[in-house]
């Protein structure tokens, strides 16, 4: 299946205001210390770094690690500047790597 | 644990039943009820997400999809359908739950394999359905063919099974809102399935909580496609009636 992954910016600002954005993605996030039933261990396979970008500048980044939920949620804010496209890029462990991008109109 | 539960029955009240339906929903924490209300922060929503794209994706070699038949998004067709079910279908001549019935639905217009129950694509379609129903009450159809199924769903719930020698009521009606360990015991509401359980960090079908249930009180867990599963899922309708369609809700 694709990768799931759903963000939230509104779709209007006012230059200079305070705005929060919120990521959900699908992931299992597994921590690589489990066990399966026959007592292998699953391997590790989370998300590893998250870069929101806003016009080609970065304004978020994150780095994930193993005790992180599975599909995480990422909320943050940032001051809207300019009307432009935000863009949310996901990398993670056996080469996940996924990219949603928005646009905001400033006023 | 077995003196924990012993105290919890000890300490519960009298036998429910008569009064309205409650919805798991009430028992949970602020912080959890605002993940469910909030649809930015709802994880079920990314299986609503996935649902939707398949309801408008061609299948099998009818080369049908579901908008083909029921119109660009489920939300006009498809309202009301979630709160009415489990229902009896004609054409299968028993009691079908909505996954049942939307694979059912991809066999005979479809031509298409049905999905395993539980799966991926299955918990999306049902969760994008479900979803049209969201805000109108459940509503139990008034079809005499399924008072065998409803009868026998309730005396499963009042069976006392497995190992603990407990039966659904025990905690559900008589103890629902009292603790067990640190978790509160919700009332056994099915208003908001497929629910997006904590537990499981995905989201899950009505006939796998139930079987969760069962494992806990150490007994053997009824298959996801019996019809005793049916039955008991037919009488949680009928005990849910007029509680508010959640799905995708969220448990802990």
């Amino acid at each position: 299946m694709s990768t799931r992954a759903l963000v939230t910016v509104p779709k209007f600002a006012r230059r200079g205001e305070v705005i929060e954005i919120r990521t959900l993605i699908a992931h299992p996030m597994e921590t690589g210390h489990r066990r399966d039933s026959d007592g292998r261990l699953i391997p590790r396979d989370i998300l590893r770094r998250f870069v929101c970008r806003y016009d080609g500048e970065t304004v978020f980044e994150a780095e994930l690690h193993a005790a992180v939920a599975a599909n995480p949620l990422i909320g943050f804010f940032t001051v809207a500047s300019a009307s432009g496209k935000l863009e949310f890029s996901w990398e993670g462990d056996n080469g996940f790597a996924h990219t949603e991008s928005a646009t905001i109109e400033v006023t | 644990m077995r003196h924990l539960l012993a105290l919890a029955l000890l300490a519960g009240g009298a036998a429910g039943g008569a009064e309205p339906a409650r919805s798991g929903f009430d028992f949970m924490s602020r912080p959890l009820q605002a993940m469910q209300r909030d649809d930015t922060l709802n994880p079920g929503m990314l299986w609503v997400q996935d649902g939707l794209a398949r309801w408008s994706q061609s299948a099998g070699t009818a080369g049908k999809s579901c908008a083909d038949c029921h119109g660009a998004t489920p939300d006009v067709a498809m309202r009301g359908v979630a709160a009415r079910y489990p229902a009896w279908d004609e054409t299968a001549g028993t009691v079908l739950n909505l996954a049942d019935r939307i694979a059912l639905c991809r066999r005979r217009h479809q031509h298409a394999e049905p999905w395993e129950p539980d799966s991926e694509p299955a918990l999306g379609l049902a969760a994008a359905v479900a979803l049209a129903s969201r805000g109108l009450q459940v509503v139990p159809p008034a079809d005499p063919r399924l008072d065998a199924a409803r009868s026998a769903g309730e005396r499963l719930w009042r069976q006392r099974i497995g190992q603990l020698d407990l039966a659904c009521a025990d905690c559900h009606d008589r103890l629902a809102g009292r603790r067990l360990g640190g978790s509160v015991i919700p009332p056994g509401s099915a208003n908001g399935y497929p629910t997006y359980r904590l537990e499981w960090q995905a989201l899950g079908s009505l006939a796998r909580r139930i079987r969760n249930c069962m494992t806990g009180v150490r007994a053997e867990p009824l298959a996801p496609d019996s019809a005793e599963l049916r039955a008991l899922e037919a009488y949680l309708a009928l005990r849910d009636r007029g509680l508010a369609m959640e799905s995708p809700a969220v448990r802990p």
